[in-house]
C-alpha cells in the first residue's frame, strides 16, 4: 500500500474521523442532558412524595412540571439552544414530546388558531400517540383473549 | 442512590437515541414513535418494570416510559373491566401527561410570540 494519499483519500479519512469523534461527543451530551432531566425528574418526585403523595401520582406530577417547563423553554426560544448540543437528550425524555408539540403550535399560530396551531400541534405527537396507544390495545387483546393478566 | 440510576439509566437511554439518529438518520419523529411502541412492548413482556423500579424517573421520563405506563395502565384496566380495559387503561394511565402537553402547548402559544423568519 502507498505511503501517499491522494486529497479525496485524505479526506475521506478525515470525514470519517470527524464523523466519528462527533457522535461520541453527541452520545457524551445526551448522556449529560438526559441524565440530567431524569435526575430533575427523580427529584421532583421525592418532593411531591414528602407532600404527601403517592409514587404513582408523584410520578405523573414530575412528568407534568416537565412538560411545562419544556413548553415554557419553547415559548422563550430557549428550548432549541439547548436541543441543538443536548441532541436527544433533550428529545427522548418527556421533554422532547412536550417541545414536539409546544414549538409547531406556537410557529404555525400564524397560520390560524385551528389549521395552524391546532393541526400543527400534532404533527409528531399525533404518530406517537396514534402508534403507541394502538399497540397497547393490541397488547390489551392479546392478554385478555389468552387470559394472561 | 436513587439520583445514580435515574442519572446513568435515563442518560442510556438518550444515549441509544443519538446512535440512531447519527447512524440511521432517524427524524425525531420516528424516533419518539418507535420508543413508545418499544416501552410498550418492552411493558408488556415485563422487562421494563424492574428498571423502571430500579431508576425510577431514569426510566419513566423518557418516551420508553410512556409507553410502560399504556401497557401498565392497560393490564390494570383489563384486570378491572374485561376487554373494555384494553381500550381505556392506555389512555387513562397517560391523560395526565397527554392533557398537560396539549393544554400547556396551547398556553404557551397563545403567550409567545413565534420566532422571527429573517
Amino acid at each position: 500500500m502507498s505511503s501517499k494519499l491522494t486529497p479525496d483519500e485524505y479526506s475521506e479519512i478525515a470525514k470519517k474521523a470527524e464523523h466519528k469523534s462527533s457522535t461520541v461527543k453527541d452520545c457524551i451530551m445526551a448522556f449529560l442532558v438526559g441524565g440530567f432531566i431524569c435526575t430533575i425528574g427523580e427529584a421532583l418526585i421525592s418532593l411531591y412524595m414528602r407532600g404527601g403523595m403517592a409514587r404513582d401520582v408523584a410520578s405523573t406530577l414530575s412528568s407534568i412540571t416537565l412538560i411545562f417547563i419544556a413548553a415554557l423553554l419553547t415559548g422563550l426560544h430557549a428550548f432549541d439552544n439547548i436541543a441543538k448540543y443536548a441532541g436527544a437528550g433533550t428529545l427522548v425524555p418527556i421533554t422532547g414530546f412536550s417541545n414536539s408539540m409546544a414549538a409547531p403550535a406556537l410557529d404555525f399560530k400564524s397560520e390560524g388558531f385551528i389549521l395552524g396551531l391546532g393541526v400543527k400541534m400534532f404533527s409528531i405527537a399525533g404518530p406517537v400517540i396514534v402508534y403507541g396507544i394502538s399497540a397497547g390495545i393490541i397488547y390489551g387483546i392479546i392478554i385478555y383473549l389468552f387470559k394472561l393478566y | 442512590m436513587q439520583y445514580l440510576n435515574a442519572f446513568w439509566v435515563g442518560g442510556m437511554l438518550c444515549v441509544i437515541a443519538q446512535i440512531l439518529i447519527n447512524k440511521t438518520k432517524l427524524t425525531p419523529a420516528r424516533i419518539l414513535t418507535t420508543y413508545v411502541v418499544s416501552g410498550v412492548i418492552l411493558g408488556g413482556f415485563g422487562v421494563y418494570k424492574p428498571l423502571a423500579e430500579y431508576a425510577g424517573a431514569g426510566a419513566t421520563v423518557p418516551l420508553t416510559g410512556f409507553g410502560y405506563l399504556i401497557a401498565k395502565g392497560t393490564k390494570t384496566a383489563i384486570e378491572q373491566l374485561g376487554l373494555m380495559g384494553a381500550f381505556t387503561g392506555g389512555l387513562t394511565a397517560t391523560a395526565g401527561g397527554i392533557a398537560a402537553a396539549i393544554f400547556f402547548a396551547l398556553l404557551i402559544a397563545l403567550i409567545f410570540k413565534p420566532k422571527d423568519k429573517t
